[in-house]
């Protein structure tokens, strides 16, 4: 997903205003709320969604699907 | 004159768009008391079979009808229409998967009655379907026992976002030594809780618990306030926090 957004965006900004301009990406953990440890957790690996701390099996994602452009940087 | 970069915030989802319409279709079938399920898996999964079977079952007690997604041809329309319920064909060119503007624009073009249950199969791809959220109620995704027992570890995010998967083509499951327990707890381990079914389109195999699923959350969402109902869907498109 990243690879591709840094790829597009180039492709995207050639010939307009953008052109030179820096996509920065910041990738967002993937945060779980563990139903017993009561708190959000931070996921090991996408391939098991279980708390890291107690082993609770949990679907509640609470953040990590995020695809949000959050900021423009500017030069004056 | 000021050399210091300045930090305009934004915050704009890119998915926005997408959002909006799904939240709307998602607020226009449930005005209309329309469960709508959609399916998802990679291309040759059983996705058409299921569905006919599907379709020719349910018809009996419900008003059914099916969307289905295809990038050129209108194979799959044809053989979801020999089930004698209404389907329409969005074709979708180059594009890997459907959008809810797609399901709406489909929806504008189609003069049909009300319906209990409208089924949306999506084109075959495990990865850039999980990204949209098409207003649906439930999503099924599928997964065939020639496939392996790892595909839901290789597309964790699609098995994130369905709410119950579709173990197919069981009737092979012995010639290709499939292992239903690793597969199952495969698809335990991306989304635990979620409910799995084992069935054959092909013999019929499993197809009773399935459509007792199915029917059940068709009733359940007759009961729930529109509150409620929606909160999974804006959870799995992932803009409700």
């Amino acid at each position: 997903m990243k690879e591709a957004l840094l790829f597009s965006y180039e492709v995207a900004c050639d010939g307009t205003l953008l052109e030179g301009s820096r996509l920065v990406v910041t990738d967002v953990p993937i945060e779980v709320f563990c139903p017993v440890c009561k708190v959000p957790r931070t996921l090991k690996s996408m391939q098991w969604f279980c708390c890291p701390e107690c082993g609770t099996a949990t679907s509640e994602i609470l953040h990590g699907k995020e695809l949000v452009i959050t900021a423009l940087e500017l030069k004056q | 004159m000021t050399t210091e970069p300045r930090l305009l915030a934004v915050r704009k989802n890119v998915l926005k768009q997408n959002d909006v319409l799904a939240r709307a279709l998602r607020e226009r079938f449930r005005a209309q008391g329309t469960s709508v399920i959609s399916l998802v898996s990679s291309p040759g999964t059983g996705k058409t079979a299921l569905l006919e079977r599907t379709l020719t079952l349910l018809k009996e007690n419900y008003r059914v009808a099916a969307l289905v997604g295809d990038l050129a041809t209108e194979n799959d329309a044809l053989r979801l229409a020999r089930s004698g319920v209404p389907v329409k064909q969005i074709t979708t060119g180059t594009i890997c998967h459907l959008e809810a503007a797609m399901v709406e624009r489909a929806l504008e073009e189609w003069s049909i009655g009300p319906l209990d249950l409208l089924f949306i199969e999506n084109v075959g791809n495990l990865v850039c379907p999980a990204s949209y959220d098409l207003g649906e109620d439930l999503r099924l995704v599928l997964l065939s026992v020639t496939e392996g027992e790892d595909k839901p570890l290789k597309y964790p995010t699609i098995f994130n976002s369905a709410d119950a998967a579709v173990i197919t083509k069981c009737d092979l499951a012995v010639a290709v030594d499939f292992d239903e327990v690793t597969a199952l707890a495969n698809i335990q381990a991306v989304r635990p809780a979620m409910p799995a079914f084992l069935v054959s389109s092909k013999t019929g195999q499993g197809l009773s618990n399935y459509l007792q699923f199915l029917t059940a959350t068709l009733h359940a969402k007759l009961h729930v306030p529109a509150d409620e109902a929606s909160s999974h869907a804006e959870i799995r498109s992932g803009t409700s926090r």
